[in-house]
């Protein structure tokens, strides 16, 4: 406990439970569930004991996983006028990473929670957010206006550091001279990456596809974040806490483990600019970016109609007589069928390639070069604001520092509504700083309750009251919740081989990319999409450039 | 038996600052102005309790048992202060300052007496220097720890009626403690006791009915008109009274004085709908005191006025209290107004509804939660409930105060394409205030008004919409729910006029 942190906990409880003095009696933990990922059916992977097919149906294409990137590759087949296509789906519900839950109080979050401004390369990207009533005029505007409603609304971020509440997620209270121009320094560096041009490439586009090839910048992918900082004499603690929280927060991972090129990525591939808003705004609902999979599945709909089968297991791909059979079990009905398409689009995280193709030996022994990091997210519904510590408001999202969560984002901030009462928090935490095994293990063994406790008893340092106003805390793991972009991944031959066009597969998942981004998920899927089109002979106009 | 008597003058010491503060704290918070109400409460206090060390000289017999009369006289008339003088002020509101100083004295008199007498007792057994050097000592550590806990936790978690009522607790306590440390030499003081015990019961239950007593000082009250305090859990309201001034406090900002609340309401209402003699239905958002209501009123024409307001402790209170519906001339209960609370951003979203006339009165965009009800996006939405030929006025803080925040209000109107009319008027308890009046087409003011009006004619009109030079339109930015410039302007602005 930081001192000021004690001092001003003393003078909230008015002396009166002086740590050392017997534990302060404790509210009783709030209900809640323990969700996630569905680990039960995955597991039947392993066992291999699903029933053989009892009946076929002919797909011309199938596209397996509905996340972002097989959502974005239906909506780019659907808006072409192809309406041939199945979505299956292993969740109840569609969406990845950008899944939301709904209570009486407010949507959240499950996963995803922001979208940056999109990059002038981010073309499908804006797309479909014109598509989607948030970005008026030319999608293709250099600074297009966005509908208010989504841009998050003042003030965006904070930081608990010693007791006091700040604006920014940056440290800056009581910060030395000498580590603030530190701080200057790589924002230098961040800026002239922001600027640099190898012909028409950025150096770090988003998506990443797009990106500068020169040989300077893909050695970065070849050591940590943290030795790059420390190769450019950049050694603040605080910059580095700032940094780490960065790439914790984009990909599940420390700045000791994270590759250079992904964790500079982060800061130099934002350069998405807004008419009204300034450029570090993000847009964003109380769900999250749940609202993106709503918009994707409703415009899917309204041209192709029912595409999606959710809740069903592949648990064997092959390619058999120019067709590809994908074995498919629906555990409902308590039975498989086999889907025999034409074309795939594979748009399932790549960890599950071993487990289900068949033959495809290189595929799969690339497969397993990809690691994945698991997260926890909780959902705090709350019977009003808890009290708060002094300095900066209430922010959408609030950042703590020093401790092992990622912080949380208020999902009623964007409600037009002038009094707050009533409403939800949702708490991110990657399982870092440890192996993804070790942390599937912690994932796996801890029950909601110690889970509860360790959440509340964190949130507690700003908020003295959080325990009495939480009126219910559900937990929702995910053991695989994106690839971690270790040094070597992004610009390895691993990576590369699933970014290929095949004659009858495809892979359009955030994996591709080597990071889970929607921007990224988005891309594949819709460039995955255009590939089909293409192989079939069908016409179109691209998204993608 | 000496360490005893040290700690009770550390209780004692700190009841004694407990009633001082309470009564600087019950004062400031019923009459207003904490500088005087403090320093004159601490001053008469000391005075008083200097008079009580000069008294000392004359008990000269019986210590102990004076001692102990003077704890529980002490205890009985600290301990019910705080719920006395608050019950004097709801029911009697004139003489509360006289019975607040006389408490104060009486109290100060008791407690200046304590520590003379301790020492007495005390110099039995100790040398001068070490009863000085010890009763001081613990004299002060009461007092500070008292200092350190009223405002922490006394009065966040008892409030001042209950706080005054546990130490009148204390000292009868100490009393009782004094009784039976000196059981010896107090063998037949059997009376004595008696009123010890009887002082105990009357205040264990005076603590245990506190809370029924206040609610019942409040329901008094509330028939009675005279002054008001709640906290809704939106806000918290306080109406003060002085002689024929009636004002409305909300979160300790002053709303309106009955004394010139005519200028402000009249300069909100009038030089629009003097304008709009087509205007049937009004919207007025936020003015839960129906004083903008009573002037809309004045027009025949309006057929319904619909307002809405947050805090239904607000509009309550306005439409039942019988000085405010005087003052607000009873506009509330008009069959033609239609009260609603709720929060205006959602009622906006969820209603089809448009008005000939919109009346914005919100409070100062003094935070984020506020700064939204001045933003771009509500502004849009506003004007989807504006019929064809429709005015809108907007309160907009001070233009010579706060003049950047002035104007970015009327560039906010701008930016979401209505045509905007600023103006101002002098409100003697606010200063120079502002106005913005929004609409479709350009505005020409009146060239009179056709109901009755104590501030606004014909010839003066024209000069409500000229800025002079010091606050005459300066560049702002346009206030965005994702910027927030107002609040920031705001903050900046008022801050300056604060030093």
């Amino acid at each position: 406990m930081e001192r000021r942190d004690f001092l001003s906990a003393l003078a909230a409880a008015g002396l009166a439970s002086l740590p050392g003095c017997g534990a302060p009696a404790q509210a009783a933990l709030p209900p809640g569930a323990l969700l996630g990922t569905a680990i039960d059916p995955a597991h039947r992977l392993r066992e291999r004991n699903l029933p053989p097919p009892s009946a076929t149906r002919e797909v011309p294409v199938l596209i397996v996983g509905a996340g972002i990137g097989g959502l974005s590759a239906g909506w780019k087949l659907a808006k072409s006028g192809f309406n041939d296509f199945l979505m299956v789906e292993l969740e109840a519900e569609a969406g990845g990473n950008s899944r939301s839950g709904r209570n009486e109080v407010s949507a959240f979050p499950l996963a995803a929670h922001y979208l940056p401004l999109p990059t002038r390369e981010a073309t499908a990207v804006r797309e479909l957010l014109a598509e989607l009533g948030v970005l008026h005029g030319d999608p293709r505007a250099a600074r297009p206006r966005y509908d208010e409603r989504y841009l998050c609304a003042t003030p965006q971020e904070r930081l608990y550091r010693n007791g006091w509440w700040q604006e920014g997620i940056l440290p800056h209270n009581g910060v030395s001279a000498a580590e603030l121009e530190q701080y200057r320094r790589f924002y230098a560096l961040i800026d002239a990456f922001k600027q640099r041009r190898d012909g028409q490439r950025r150096a770090f586009a988003l998506p990443m596809a797009l990106s500068s090839r020169a040989p300077d910048l893909l050695a970065l992918d070849r050591l940590s974040m943290r030795d790059w900082l420390l190769a450019q004499g950049l050694d603040s603690p605080q910059l580095h806490w700032y940094v780490d929280y960065a790439c914790r927060d984009d990909y599940g991972t420390n700045i000791s483990e994270v590759s250079a090129w992904a964790g500079i990525h982060y800061f130099a591939c934002r350069s998405g600019e807004a008419q009204d808003a300034a450029s570090d705004t993000v847009l964003t609902t109380p769900g999250g970016n749940g609202w993106l999979t709503e918009g994707l599945a409703q415009s899917i709909k309204a041209r192709a109609g029912d595409r999606l089968l959710t809740g069903s297991l592949v648990f064997r791909v092959a390619e058999e007589g120019g067709r590809t059979n994908v074995d498919l079990w629906q555990p409902e009905q308590q039975r498989t069928v086999r889907l025999s398409a034409g074309q795939l689009i594979w748009a399932a995280p790549l960890f599950l390639v071993p487990h289900v193709f068949a033959g495809q030996d290189t595929l799969k022994l690339a497969a397993r070069s990809f690691s994945y990091a698991p997260w926890l997210v909780a959902n705090l519904t709350l019977s009003r604001f808890p009290t708060d510590r002094a300095g900066a408001s209430m922010a959408w999202d609030n950042v703590l520092y020093d401790s092992p969560g990622l912080g949380y984002v208020v999902s009623t901030h964007q409600q037009m509504r002038m009094r707050p009462g009533t409403t939800v928090f949702t708490y991110y935490r990657a399982l870092s700083g440890m192996s993804p095994q070790q942390g599937r293990a912690i994932l796996q063994e801890t029950t909601r309750k110690a889970w509860a406790d360790q959440i509340l008893t964190e949130l507690e340092r700003p908020h003295p009251d959080i325990r009495q106003v939480t009126t219910r805390l559900d937990v929702f793991r995910n053991a695989h919740a994106m690839a971690r972009p270790l040094p070597g991944l992004i610009w390895g031959q691993q990576r590369a081989l699933f970014a290929a066009d095949r004659p009858r597969l495809r892979f359009a998942h955030a994996d591709v990319s080597g990071f889970s981004l929607f921007e990224e998920a988005q891309y594949r899927g819709v460039l995955a999409a255009e590939r089909t089109l293409h192989r079939l002979g069908k016409s179109f106009v691209t998204s993608l450039s | 038996m000496n360490q005893a008597l040290l700690f009770s003058v550390f209780i004692v010491a700190s009841c004694g600052l407990a009633y001082e503060l309470i009564a600087g704290a019950l004062s400031s918070y019923l009459l207003g102005d904490s500088i005087t109400q403090f320093s004159t409460v601490i001053g008469s206090y000391l005075f008083a309790m200097g008079i009580g060390s000069w008294l000392s000289r004359y008990v000269e017999r019986n210590l102990v048992a004076r001692f102990v009369q003077i704890e529980l006289m002490v205890g009985v008339l600290g301990g019910f202060s705080a719920a006395g003088l608050f019950f004097i002020f709801v029911w009697f509101s004139t003489p509360f300052k006289l019975a607040l100083y006389l408490a104060v004295f009486g109290i100060g008199v008791l407690v200046g007496l304590e520590i003379p007498l301790i020492m007495r007792i005390l110099k039995r057994d100790l040398s001068f220097k070490d009863v000085v050097s010890q009763v001081l000592t613990f004299d002060y550590l009461g007092a500070l720890a008292v200092s350190i806990l009223f405002p922490l936790l006394l009065v966040p978690q008892l409030g001042l009626v209950r706080s005054g009522l546990l130490f009148g607790l204390l000292n009868v306590l100490v009393a009782l403690w004094a009784l039976w440390l000196f059981r010896e030499p107090l063998r037949n003081s059997g009376w004595l006791k008696t009123q010890a015990f009887v002082s105990l019961a009357v205040l264990t239950i005076g603590f245990a009915a506190a809370g029924q007593f206040t609610s019942l000082a409040e329901a008094h009250l509330y028939a009675d008109e005279i002054v008001y305090n709640e906290t809704s859990p939106y806000q918290h309201i306080v109406i003060t009274r002085w002689r024929d001034d009636l004002r409305l406090f909300l979160n300790n900002n002053l709303q309106f004085s009955s004394r010139d609340e005519y200028r402000y309401h009249e300069a909100l209402v009038h030089p629009a709908l003097a304008t709009l003699p087509g205007a049937r239905r009004v919207l007025v958002l936020g003015g839960g005191d129906g004083l903008a209501v009573r002037e809309i009123l004045k027009y025949p024409q309006i057929e319904s006025v619909t307002l809405v307001d947050l805090d239904p402790a607000m509009t309550q209170l306005f439409s039942t209290a019988a000085a405010l519906r005087k003052l607000n001339a009873q506009a509330l209960s008009s069959p033609k107004v239609r009260v609603l609370n709720a929060d205006a951003l959602k009622w906006l979203e969820d209603n089809d509804d448009v008005f000939d006339f919109v009346v914005v009165d919100f409070p100062d965009p003094s935070n984020f939660a506020i700064g939204k009800l001045y933003s771009a996006a509500f502004y849009r939405l506003l004007e989807k409930h504006l019929s064809a030929g429709a005015l809108a006025v907007i309160q907009s803080t001070s233009p010579l105060y706060a003049r950047q925040s002035f104007w970015c209000v009327v560039a906010t109107l701008e930016s979401v394409g209505l045509v905007t009319t600023p103006y101002h008027a002098l409100v003697p308890s606010f200063g120079e205030w502002g106005f913005v009046l929004a609409g479709r087409r350009a505005y020409q003011p009146p060239a009179g008004y056709s109901v009755e009006t104590r501030f606004l004619t014909a010839e003066t009109t024209p000069a409500l919409f000229q800025f002079a030079k010091d606050m005459a339109r300066v560049d702002a930015e346009v206030n965005h729910l994702n910027n927030q410039a107002l609040v920031r302007y705001f903050e900046r602005e008022w801050r300056q006029v604060i030093r």
